[in-house]
């Protein structure tokens, strides 16, 4: 393994094309996953410390200590006094620029010192707290639920109405069986904006409004998914067929036994795809769904962003939790994207 | 009982007829088999008895009774395919189950067909395996098992052995033949080769360009070919034809020779060789040797090539004399339009 990644085209020393390529690959890797990197770290830095100046890689927070006669835990900084020494020292109260600092391990003793003359004394610490405390907090089960119904509802439907859809297109001789088939192809030059207000007339006609089937059922037929299967099940044998018609298969069973257990590579690649574009869908939902109980994760962020007031450090801990399921989806059912099985059988 | 009739037959592909007024009778219990070049029609016949095509026009009756309107899975009919056609996602067991399970039959009697079927076909380990992990020999069994345990009125070959090795060709040529004795079922086998067609047969059908040549026993293919093309066709190696009139030098045969006769069919395994002035004049070109015989091809005066098979293996080198003749009851005699003519013959 270590052989492989440090294979150089160079034998002694680097060749300018090993310097090209590793230069390119980590400005590639820097790109790519330093803003998803940075999104995680922030999400368990507190509220203050996100808006901190300057930013800080790593999620610091001020040191707090116990000092008898104080009730709560006090800020610790490190204070330069007048004489040159500098001493940690807890922060009692503050009043414009001075501040009333106490020696924790003398309690007595106060002391007021120039607000410019002291440094918080900083340590790593993970605020998982802004995990724990969204899921008490605006209803955002509701939300996760919301999303998961629609990702899942609306991609096993979407699997079973395009193979259906891909199984006539492939496997069935029909008039009009090629326009039919550019005409669902077509429409992928229209952009789904375009058709925002028309979808939004038909969704409110059929009384869908603020209902989660307004968001699944009109985005099940994809051509995408169409094109993609039909093309995977061109490659299935006719004659696998044509036997399990002698073997008194009804044409449902054979959809159902033969064509989509043989089709489960690229089913498995339109999966991801429809869980990928429901789950981050944003337009559709933001139309369709107005009422509160009835937003989406990705709704729900949009309204986070308050007018006056935004929560970062909560929204940055739900757009971490909104990243997981495609990533977890992805991780798993790629290795399913594999060809090959159908044509194994046949010779 | 199960009897096939083909009436009229004709099968088009928008313009091009394919089969072209097809007539047959094939009786309970035969083996027959469909032999042509490439592209004569005898799949797409094959695959019209089967239910899977339809024809443009005649009858098919299975038992007497008029198949045309009937779907494939209710005709009775099983086939076993070129390419096996074996669901690949399931196992070897669930392949030869399928079927029965489609016409909801109970699970036990499932079992004890599909374990009977493996029996005989020695598949009996095998049953948990995916067709992936079967060699080419064990995928043809199996899709020959699937056929057994439907309990078809009339078996379908299509071209069963030409996925598979030399050697593992004959012994399923072998097993074959067999299984057909056992099962004593009606079997129709499609097939180019035609060493297939003569071992296996009981009966063989030539088949050219959609239409029958000729339908008879191996022996009388082989003796009596109606044709030119079931002359050339039947037997290896190709049968020689000669032009009548070089046919006439031979002494011995002369006078047999019709005068209609526009050629003359001489199989390489029937000449004999003579002493000079009592039969053709001929130079060899190359010979062959294959052991228990030798393969001579041999040049007459006109450049008309010849190839003869001499028992016993007498490598001649090229360029040498060679005098061969023929006995009057192997030639045959074809006129200007191929047809052949009996009164030189046996």
């Amino acid at each position: 393994m270590w052989q492989f990644l440090t294979r150089t085209q160079g034998k002694a020393k680097l060749h300018w094309t090993d310097v090209l390529s590793y230069a390119y690959l980590v400005i590639g890797l820097f790109v790519m996953f330093a803003p998803v990197l940075w999104l995680v770290m922030s999400s368990f830095k507190t509220e203050s410390a996100l808006i901190k100046f300057p930013p800080t890689f790593w999620p610091y927070t001020q040191k707090e200590v116990v000092v008898a006669g104080h009730e709560k835990s006090l800020p610790l900084y490190k204070v330069t006094l007048d004489n040159g020494q500098t001493r940690e020292m807890a922060q009692t109260s503050r009043i414009g620029i001075i501040a009333n600092m106490v020696d924790p391990a003398n309690p007595e003793q106060t002391l007021k010192v120039n607000i410019n003359q002291r440094t918080s004394v900083d340590e790593i610490k993970f605020a998982w707290t802004n995990y724990t405390e969204i899921f008490g907090k605006f209803t955002f089960g509701t939300y996760l639920w919301n999303s998961v119904f629609i990702t899942v509802i609306a991609t096993l439907l979407t699997l079973l109405v395009n193979s259906m859809a891909a199984f006539a297109l492939s496997k069935y001789q029909f008039r009009g069986q090629k326009s039919v088939f550019f005409l669902i192809i077509a429409t992928l030059m229209i952009p789904p904006t375009i058709i925002l207000v028309p979808v939004f007339l038909v969704i409110n006609s059929f009384g869908l409004l603020n209902s989660l089937w307004g968001v699944i059922l009109p985005a099940i037929a994809t051509p995408t998914g169409v094109f993609l299967l039909r093309q995977y099940m061109l490659t299935i044998p006719d004659e696998l067929l044509e036997a399990a018609r002698m073997d008194h298969a009804s044409e449902w069973r054979i959809y159902w036994r033969i064509v989509l257990p043989l089709s489960a590579p690229a089913l498995a690649v339109l999966a991801i795809f429809s869980v990928m574009w429901r789950w981050n869908d944003f337009l559709l939902p933001l139309i369709v769904l107005s009422k509160n109980e009835f937003f989406t994760l990705q709704l729900a962020l949009n309204s986070f962003q308050g007018e006056l007031n935004t929560q970062w450090h909560y929204l940055l801990a739900m757009t971490v939790i909104t990243l997981l399921p495609v990533t977890l989806v992805f991780a798993f059912l790629q290795r399913h994207i594999t060809t090959g099985i159908a044509s194994a059988g046949v010779k | 009982m199960s009897t096939l009739e083909l009436k009229k037959i004709e099968k088009s592909f928008g313009e091009t007829k394919v089969i072209q007024g097809v007539d047959l009778s094939v009786a309970h219990g035969e083996f027959v088999v469909f032999v042509g070049p490439s592209g004569c029609g005898k799949s797409t016949l094959l695959r019209m008895i089967a239910g899977l095509d339809q024809p443009t026009s005649g009858d098919i009756r299975i038992d007497g009774e008029i198949v045309n309107t009937i779907g494939a899975a209710d005709r009775g009919c099983a086939m076993v395919f070129q390419s096996y056609a074996l669901y690949p996602h399931m196992s070897v067991y669930a392949n030869m189950a399928f079927g029965l399970e489609n016409v909801k039959t109970p699970k036990a009697e499932i079992e004890s067909k599909v374990r009977d079927a493996a029996a005989l076909l020695k598949l009996d380990a095998l049953l948990e395996r995916r067709p992936t992990q079967l060699s080419g020999g064990q995928r043809q069994r199996v899709a020959i098992g699937r056929a057994i345990v439907r309990n078809p009125k009339i078996f379908l070959f299509d071209e069963p052995l030409s996925n598979l090795d030399a050697e593992l060709r004959v012994s399923m040529r072998a097993e074959l033949s067999e299984l057909h004795q056992r099962l004593g079922a009606t079997m129709i086998y499609v097939t180019h080769d035609q060493v297939e067609a003569m071992t296996m047969a009981d009966r063989i059908v030539v088949l050219r360009a959609g239409k029958i040549e000729q339908v008879g026993s191996p022996k009388e293919l082989y003796e009596r070919p109606a044709n030119a093309f079931v002359a050339g066709f039947i037997g290896s190696p190709r049968m020689n034809f000669l032009p009548a009139a070089l046919a006439r030098q031979m002494p011995s045969l002369a006078s047999h020779i019709p005068v209609q006769a526009a050629q003359v069919g001489i199989r390489p395994e029937h000449w004999q060789v003579c002493e000079s002035g009592r039969g053709l004049e001929l130079k060899v070109l190359r010979s062959e040797y294959l052991g228990a015989n030798c393969l001579l091809k041999a040049q007459a005066q006109d450049a008309t090539v010849i190839e003869v098979v001499i028992a016993g293996g007498v490598a001649l080198p090229a360029g040498a004399d060679l005098h061969l003749n023929a006995p009057l009851q192997h030639m045959h005699a074809f006129d200007a339009a191929g047809l052949s003519l009996r009164a030189g013959g046996a």
